[in-house]
């Protein structure tokens, strides 16, 4: 059965690739056309997402009330001890403040903040309205700073100023600011360490692949950001090796941390079975003279293995030759997941991000099997299409498509940020199968009027 | 303890909200426009506002929720949005084709000051808007007022965009049910028809946002006021509008602009307030109080005096919006409970008035607080506990860390479904209320109970 065609727009068509059809050019990177139903979020968002898991931190957001609002206490970025990363601190500018400027109530906010909370740092996020107003949120940073005694540092995350990305990339100014500011004067290496970056510590996840470098004998300097303190950024600089996954998020501060400080990075992902052991054994490889760090490794690897194979294989035997759709934030998930779901026996039918680069989706390309469905920034209209067309079993994507997916009668996964539940490492290769299984083996499926090809338009 | 935040000395704040009991205009506009047939809100900001607003209906409802984005980048927010208003307007008829687009503001279109008259017009006299479709918008910035405030500015707009007068009575009543519950839409209906009413309901989000399973997925459901009833309202013998702040400016549009007769009510939340909305429609349209209704009213009676001995002097805190607050406080004050913490994240001083009044004579200290925030009402709670909560989901940190029974009102609701099922409004949402809140007091009472006291029969 054949859908009715749904019109994709003209300057879209060069997003939108079937692996084999076409030629293959993907054009990303592009800012969403106007009047897109976008699933993409903005500056502001990329930036917040990113400090977030500095917990001992202050986290003002400076602007109208509905950008605090939304991103309170969002992420499932657990904390072993302090949650001041939780609270919703906000200026709530009015109208007044937009006439006369918000330099004033920020200071104010700042200080009545610092007083009570005592934070060993504050961060201010500028959203839309400063920019245009002009606040000079770094001069009012400077002159709290010196008061307070401890850093206040300005994140550029104007809203309109570019996307996500951009915004990741004005956390990691503000990071980078903040550990420059705070490294100790010891300039000699911490020997076998390194620093973990891109990992937030969604549903502990950090402990996970923190406790795997302690059995291989590394030593993790510091996390940006999970379970994070400030202080752990003093020795930040002494690391060995950065570790960066993720590597949309924080690529751009291991970039700056390899000029100021020498410290080479290797880029991982710790989802799935072969993604975290080669996370491990690449880690473990930069150490050639500590031939034990490697030995310890393959140990690792080959107990935690055996330990989640048994259930694994259980499991694939239920998903096998079932498809899924993939439509994530960066595609570096996308990659990790392709793998995992072919571990499990699923076929990918769909795959598409927010924020892939041109590398990205040539690489996801060569994944793929041939008539495998390759989307950037995509609209619902499009994916509700492909994922009907491909009739898969499974998608896998963030809060906007879950409602979708379930509307079309079909298994969903929150592969995002808000999840409580570890999904990196071994133990979260288990607890990701086990999702999955929980989804498309479910027998509420059979329930609903599921292969029915509409015109999702009318 | 996940608000250990939360300290119990009150100093005073100036500056600052921390953990908000409201967001910002747009999202309530985007709410309101979802509740015209075939409608797709656009949202004339940065992509991040849109995809924020989309996250949190999704959320809340657990539907698809669509709308599209300006996407403003530095150069809009420069030279200004109408380009990219234009070019929108442009691709969502190409692509999603509804009949009306309705555009609301965010502070960075405010600010810059666009002019979204001059825009659409010049939309349409380029032929960007096809014969028989619209465009139109409310200015709702985020800087100003509340979610409440953007509904009650969509709402207002709808009624004089749409609305014309033939000069002949369409024998028909206009009911503005307020920012309430797609539930509460289907009920507030049900009661009118019941009276023998043909109501024009707008907005009405009813089988827009609590569609059914149907292994579709519709871009525009089949709820939604259609276009002929909107502009019909016009026409129509009178208004009723139901909860003053978000209501009363649309149906007083429609008196200034076409002397449709109005009268203004409470959101018709308990017994005395449904009994006003009753009583309205009765005298507005001259007609007797059918028995079903008055059998309704009985039953919700029936409860309260069965169960009055539980509510005896029940102290309770809530958070909410004005309009809900006013008669959800005079139905707890009637049933002889006592509302001693009252917080609405939405200023004026009205409010505070009306609660203080309607409290005056209970025997105890009555905080109250327009434009407060949650951490103010929890605050209150630490130095005056109460035996029961009831807010928004956000209010579960409070019922958590000080083990109060909670009972989930408002907007957003993110950990429980029913909502939009079910009404809280009228007769039938009263008894609801009750059992609601009844379940969380007598669960407590079993829970604390010791042995020897634990009682079958309550």
């Amino acid at each position: 059965m054949k859908m009715k065609p749904i019109s994709i727009l003209e300057d879209r068509k060069n997003q939108v690739f079937t692996k084999g059809d076409d030629e293959f050019d993907i054009s990303c990177g592009k800012k969403s056309l106007a009047g897109s139903v976008s699933q993409r979020a903005c500056v502001f968002c990329g930036s917040r997402v990113v400090l977030y898991p500095i917990t001992d931190a202050l986290h003002l957001v400076h602007g109208p009330i509905g950008c605090a609002s939304y991103t309170w206490d969002i992420r499932g970025a657990l904390s072993s001890g302090p949650e001041l990363h939780r609270m919703s601190f906000s200026t709530d500018l009015s109208g007044t403040d937009i006439i006369y400027g918000g330099e004033k109530k920020l200071e104010k906010a700042l200080f009545e903040l610092i007083d009570i909370y005592r934070p060993k740092a504050a961060f201010v996020y500028c959203t839309c309205i400063v920019g245009i107003i002009g606040d000079d949120v770094a001069a009012v940073c400077k002159k709290v700073e010196a008061k307070a005694g401890i850093p206040v540092l300005p994140v550029h995350s104007e809203g309109f100023k570019g996307t996500k990305k951009d915004g990741y990339k004005a956390a990691c100014d503000a990071l980078f600011s903040l550990i420059d500011r705070s490294r100790e004067e010891i300039p000699e290496k911490i020997p076998l360490s390194i620093n973990i970056l891109g990992e937030f510590n969604i549903g502990g996840e950090t402990w996970i692949i923190r406790e795997y470098y302690k059995r291989m004998g590394i030593e993790v300097v510091s996390v940006m950001t999970g379970d994070s303190r400030v202080e752990d950024f003093s020795s930040s600089h002494r690391a060995c090796l950065n570790v960066v996954q993720c590597s949309g998020s924080l690529t751009c501060l291991a970039q700056k941390m390899e000029k100021e400080y020498g410290i080479p990075f290797i880029r991982v992902s710790y989802f799935g079975i072969e993604d975290t052991s080669k996370a491990l054994y690449d880690v473990a490889s930069f150490f050639p003279d500590r031939p034990d760090i490697m030995e310890k490794t393959a140990l690792l690897v080959r107990e935690e293995v055996a330990a989640i194979l048994p259930e694994l294989y259980e499991i694939k035997a239920d998903l096998k030759g079932k498809r899924a759709a993939i439509y994530v934030g960066g595609a570096f998930k996308a990659f990790s997941l392709i793998k995992a779901l072919k571990h499990l026996g699923m076929e990918v039918v769909l795959v598409g991000s927010q924020t892939g680069n041109k590398e990205d989706y040539a690489l996801l390309k060569d994944m793929c099997n041939p008539g495998t469905v390759i989307l950037d920034d995509a609209n619902p209209l499009e994916l509700a299409k492909y994922v009907l067309e491909k009739d898969a079993h499974l998608f896998i994507g963030g809060v906007k498509e879950k409602p979708i997916a379930y509307k079309l009668g079909l298994g969903f996964c929150d592969h995002n940020h808000e999840r409580k539940i570890p999904l990196a490492g071994f133990e979260g290769m288990k607890n990701f199968a086990r999702e999955i299984h929980e989804t498309v083996s479910s027998p509420v499926w059979d329930l609903v009027p599921r292969k029915c090809f509409v015109d999702v338009l009318k | 303890m996940l608000l250990r935040h939360t300290h119990t000395e009150i100093l005073p704040r100036e500056a600052l909200t921390v953990n908000p009991a409201k967001t910002c205009q747009p999202v309530g506009a985007m709410y309101a426009s979802l509740g015209i047939h075939n409608c797709l809100p656009h949202s004339h900001g940065s992509q991040g506002c849109c995809a924020y607003h989309r996250s949190a209906l999704t959320r809340h409802y657990r539907e698809p929720v669509m709308a599209a984005t300006s996407s403003f980048t530095e150069g809009s927010s420069v030279f200004g949005g109408q380009a990219n208003l234009i070019q929108a307007i442009d691709n969502i008829f190409t692509t999603y084709d509804p009949d009306i687009i309705a555009v609301h503001t965010t502070c960075l279109s405010e600010t810059i000051g666009d002019d979204l008259y001059q825009i659409t017009n010049k939309a349409v006299k380029e032929g960007k808007v096809p014969p028989g479709k619209h465009v139109f918008h409310a200015n709702t910035p985020s800087y100003v007022g509340s979610h409440v405030t953007g509904f009650a500015n969509m709402t207002k707009a709808m009624a004089l965009y749409f609305s014309k007068s033939t000069g002949v009575h369409n024998g028909r009543f206009n009911i503005i049910p307020g920012y309430v519950e797609p539930s509460d839409m289907s009920e507030i209906k049900r009661l009118a028809r019941e009276m023998g009413i043909r109501p024009i309901l707008f907005p009405d989000t009813s089988d827009v946002l609590n569609g059914p399973q149907t292994g579709k997925y519709k871009m525009f459901p089949q709820g939604g006021t259609p276009l002929e009833d909107l502009v019909s309202t016009g026409d129509s013998m009178g208004t009723i509008a139901l909860g003053p702040l978000a209501s009363a400016d649309a149906a007083r549009a429609l008196d200034g602009k076409w002397h449709v007769p109005c009268r203004v009510e409470d959101l018709p939340i308990g017994l005395s307030a449904t009994d006003r909305f009753i009583d309205a429609l009765r005298k507005a349209a001259g007609v007797s109080v059918p028995d079903s209704i008055t059998r309704e009213r009985g039953q919700l009676l029936d409860i309260i005096t069965d169960m009055h001995q539980y509510f005896y002097q029940k102290k309770v805190a809530l958070a909410g919006d004005p309009d809900h607050l006013i008669p959800l406080v005079e139905f707890l004050v009637q049933i002889d409970m006592m509302p001693i913490h009252i917080v609405t994240g939405t200023s004026g001083k009205a409010f505070e008035k009306q609660i203080q009044a309607l409290t005056a004579h209970l025997p105890c200290k009555v905080n109250v607080k327009a434009g407060g925030d949650m951490f103010m009402l929890h605050q209150w709670i630490k130095n005056d506990p109460v035996d029961l909560l009831m807010a928004n989901t956000y209010g579960k940190y409070m019922a958590k860390d000080d083990d109060i029974p909670f009972v989930r009102f408002g907007f957003p609701i993110l950990d429980r479904v029913g909502h939009s099922y079910f009404p809280t409004t009228c007769y039938r949402g009263g008894m609801r209320l009750l059992e609601k809140i009844l379940d969380v007091l007598l669960d407590r009472m079993d829970r604390d109970a010791p042995e020897e006291r634990f009682e079958l029969v309550m």
